[in-house]
């Protein structure tokens, strides 16, 4: 056969480790589970492989497309891998009135990204987020949960730059 | 040597993220290398709700209250305030002030505000029962599991008059006679800790600055019901209340304070934690309560209320952290002091995250009854820059406006609903006259479409239809009779939708039309915005007779739309302008007119 079924064949090329599969073991006899275990998921990875729904559904023996109701009805869980470094851009109301709109479309510009999009080399995503809680420094965005706030348009360029160098450095 | 002095610093997300995790280790490392570790101690504790001068340092005995420190600052505080006991002046809220201490109640922000919520936070370290515990803590649940009966705990609360404080205002104790009065043996007690209103944080600041009040509180309950599990859904975005909680629950277990036969009263109770993932709709009880059973946060048709029939189709009682957080002081002081707070039929205080074009935003707490000119003036200290008054917006997407016109009236769930606004949650946000009232209802609209859940049509459509009217009338498209489509559209939803969400989704829109309506004309018929925010609506010009030449404005623009040579007056070609508005905020002569 030529065509190759994806979920059979994707299916064994991620193995969870040992410390995630104990978790949703131990989450497995609790009822309405699934959210938490998607939470946990998402931890390790920074989202929610195709591969690893896959397993969880047969695991946690709910049927593939209640998981896939559930991943896709929640703003949280993310189908496609971010980048090295997450950028939320928080559009919550007081940002939104003091320009938060404005630090988003100078970020896609200097990024050449758009909302919900990862960067060619990897380095950046660019979300928009509706309130991260800080409405006294706005306007403000997140990089991997590091809150910078009180923002102008022109901030934008040094705070892409600072991680620049950091991912470089890091390699 | 004995701790003389206590430096509190705020751990809230607001101050940590300005650098204030910086400023503590730089406290601490101060404190080691002045020599005085022995008698200074740096304690983290929860948000003092002076967010705009954040990170805060307040401290103790003397009450000094810094505001804006930087870590750089803490060699100075610990070698002026702490050793020599002289507060650093340029620290100080109002440099004016020859005073010596510049102590909390004499700052504006704090003194019309009255803490019973926000008794604990920036008080005490939230990580520490002990601390908790010295503050009264659990002391209510003692009572109430030793000297009340069920029945006297639920009439203590209806005494107090408390009403829910998570958007609709209906009475806390007819929710938990309800639930206890239907019959079962498994009950559960659940905190609605699912914060979606874009704006607003006055619940995560509880939790993670007094974790411990909503155990207490539920434990109580729990109590007064019949229930012996509990249930906190809490948002996945606040990753530090989470861990503030996770720690209370581990040291109120090991207190005996939850789990079995607390305080050896054969009392059993225990709580869970029950992460959201980011939906709006989950703020909708029976949504909730889908999404902590682990499914799609859909709500369903009430009745069965949740009292009868909730988590697991068992009888259950749904509070949001607020209103969990009044619970053990009503138990302790009685409902009879807590009643002679705010107005006859809203008692007791409300906390409101007031944000948006204000010089102090930040966390208050005030009585019910005061109007909108205290708090906006008074503690808010008026409108940032100078500028004015336009409306301030309470109860976010489900909420509406108020004008200049009603800033006497007192804040409160009756004089608010007459507004055509709501109380909600307590977001409050100021907005100037930089601020265009259909941009602002058009972005409302626009998170209603992306909350909404899909499953009635009034709802998903509704939004839909609304957003696109609100579009079109922003883009310069709009025609009069667009505005009868919005009221049409939006009465219905109001009447035929499944769920609150839907129900109050058109409120911003039918709000900002009912005082605002002349804005919306403008906009129909002269195509102009008169806040300039809505960039279909706007022509920058430059004034030949202002331009000096200076070519500022040609060199920022980012789209080269403007020409002209040195010393002669620049031109903006419309065609090539995007509106950005770069070259009006660059101009130091006021040359460039917005239209």
């Amino acid at each position: 056969m030529s065509e190759t079924n994806e979920s059979t064949a994707a299916a064994p090329a991620m193995q969870m480790p040992p410390e995630l599969l104990d978790y949703i073991n131990e989450w497995k006899t609790r009822p309405g589970n699934l959210i938490m275990v998607l939470h946990r998921v998402q931890e390790h990875y920074g989202y929610v492989p195709r591969e690893v729904a896959f397993q969880v559904a047969d695991i946690l023996g709910i049927p593939l497309a209640k998981v896939y109701g559930v991943l896709t009805f929640y703003h949280y869980f993310k189908l496609k891998k971010p980048g090295k470094f997450k950028i939320a851009v928080c559009l919550g109301t007081a940002c939104y009135l003091k320009g938060g709109g404005d630090l988003l479309a100078e970020l896609e510009s200097q990024l050449g990204v758009g909302v919900n999009q990862v960067t060619p080399d990897g380095l950046f995503s660019i979300e928009a987020v509706r309130c991260v809680g800080c409405c006294g420094l706005a306007p403000v965005l997140s990089v991997n949960g590091t809150v910078h706030g009180s923002l102008k348009k022109a901030d934008i360029a040094d705070i892409v730059q600072h991680y620049r160098e950091q991912g470089v450095a890091e390699g | 040597m004995a701790i003389k002095t206590y430096l509190l610093i705020c751990g809230g997300t607001a101050c940590a993220s300005n650098r204030g995790t910086e400023l503590y280790e730089a406290l601490q490392r101060e404190l080691e290398a002045q020599g005085v570790a022995s008698e200074a101690q740096v304690v983290r504790t929860g948000c003092f709700g002076f967010c705009e001068k954040g990170p805060i340092v307040k401290v103790l005995p003397d009450e000094t209250f810094y505001v804006c420190v930087k870590p750089e600052d803490a060699k100075e505080i610990v070698a002026e305030h702490v050793i020599k006991g002289r507060p650093v002046q340029r620290l100080l809220y109002d440099k004016s002030q020859s005073q010596v201490n510049a102590k909390l109640e004499d700052i504006g922000f704090y003194q019309k505000q009255f803490r019973i919520v926000l008794r604990n936070c920036g008080v005490i370290n939230p990580e520490k029962i002990d601390e908790y515990i010295a503050r009264d803590g659990y002391a209510a649940l003692a009572k109430a599991l030793t000297e009340m009966t069920p029945d006297d705990i639920i009439a203590e609360v209806k005494k107090a008059g408390i009403r829910g404080r998570g958007g609709a205002g209906f009475p806390t104790w007819m929710k938990w006679n309800f639930t206890k009065q239907a019959p079962g043996d498994e009950k559960y007690i659940v905190c609605n800790a699912d914060e979606g209103d874009p704006g607003a944080y006055m619940d995560r600041s509880t939790i993670e600055g007094d974790p411990h009040s909503i155990l207490e509180a539920m434990a109580i309950a729990g109590r007064a019901v019949g229930a012996s599990h509990g249930v906190i859904y809490i948002r996945a975005e606040y990753p530090l209340a989470i861990a503030h909680l996770e720690t209370a629950l581990k040291q109120a277990r090991e207190y005996g304070l939850l789990g079995k036969d607390i305080l050896g009263t054969g009392f059993d109770f225990d709580i869970e934690l029950r992460l959201g993932a980011g939906a709006f709709v989950c703020g909708e009880e029976t949504a909730l309560l889908a999404s902590t059973m682990g499914k799609r946060g859909m709500p369903i048709p009430r009745p069965p209320f949740p009292a009868v029939s909730g988590l697991w189709a068992k009888p259950t009682v749904i509070n949001n952290v607020e209103t969990w957080a009044n619970i053990p002081v009503i138990i302790l002081k009685g409902g009879e002091w807590f009643s002679k707070i705010g107005t006859e039929k809203s008692t007791g205080t409300k906390v409101f995250a007031l944000t948006g074009k204000i010089n102090n935003s930040g966390l208050i707490e005030v009585p019910m009854g005061i109007t909108l000119r205290e708090i906006i003036y008074d503690i808010g200290g008026g409108i940032r820059g100078g500028k004015k008054f336009k409306a301030v917006q309470t109860g976010g997407p489900s909420g509406g406006v108020i004008t200049a016109d009603y800033l006497d009236v007192p804040i409160d769930y009756e004089h608010l609903q007459a507004l055509g606004s709501i109380m909600g949650s307590g977001g409050m946000i100021v907005m100037d006259e930089d601020d265009c009232m259909v941009d602002v209802a058009r972005f409302y609209q626009e998170f209603c479409v992306d909350e909404s859940c899909g499953k009635c049509a009034p709802c998903r459509i509704g939004t839909r239809t609304l957003l696109t009217l609100l579009e079109k009338i922003a883009y310069g498209k709009g025609e009069l009779d667009d505005i009868k489509k919005i009221e049409h559209v939006g009465r219905a939803m109001q009447k035929a939708a499944l769920c609150g969400l839907g129900q109050t989704a058109p409120n911003p829109v039918l709000s900002t039309l009912r005082y605002f309506r002349d804005e919306y004309l403008e906009h129909i018929n002269d195509k102009k915005c008169r806040a300039g925010k809505c960039k279909n609506l706007v022509a920058y010009a430059i004034d030949p007779a202002k331009c000096k030449g200076c070519t500022a404005c040609a060199r920022k623009c980012p789209a080269g739309a403007i020409t002209g040579e040195v010393k002669k007056p620049h031109a903006i070609d419309p065609a090539k302008c995007i509106k950005c508005g770069v070259c009006m905020s660059t101009c130091k002569f006021g040359a460039v007119l917005r239209k």
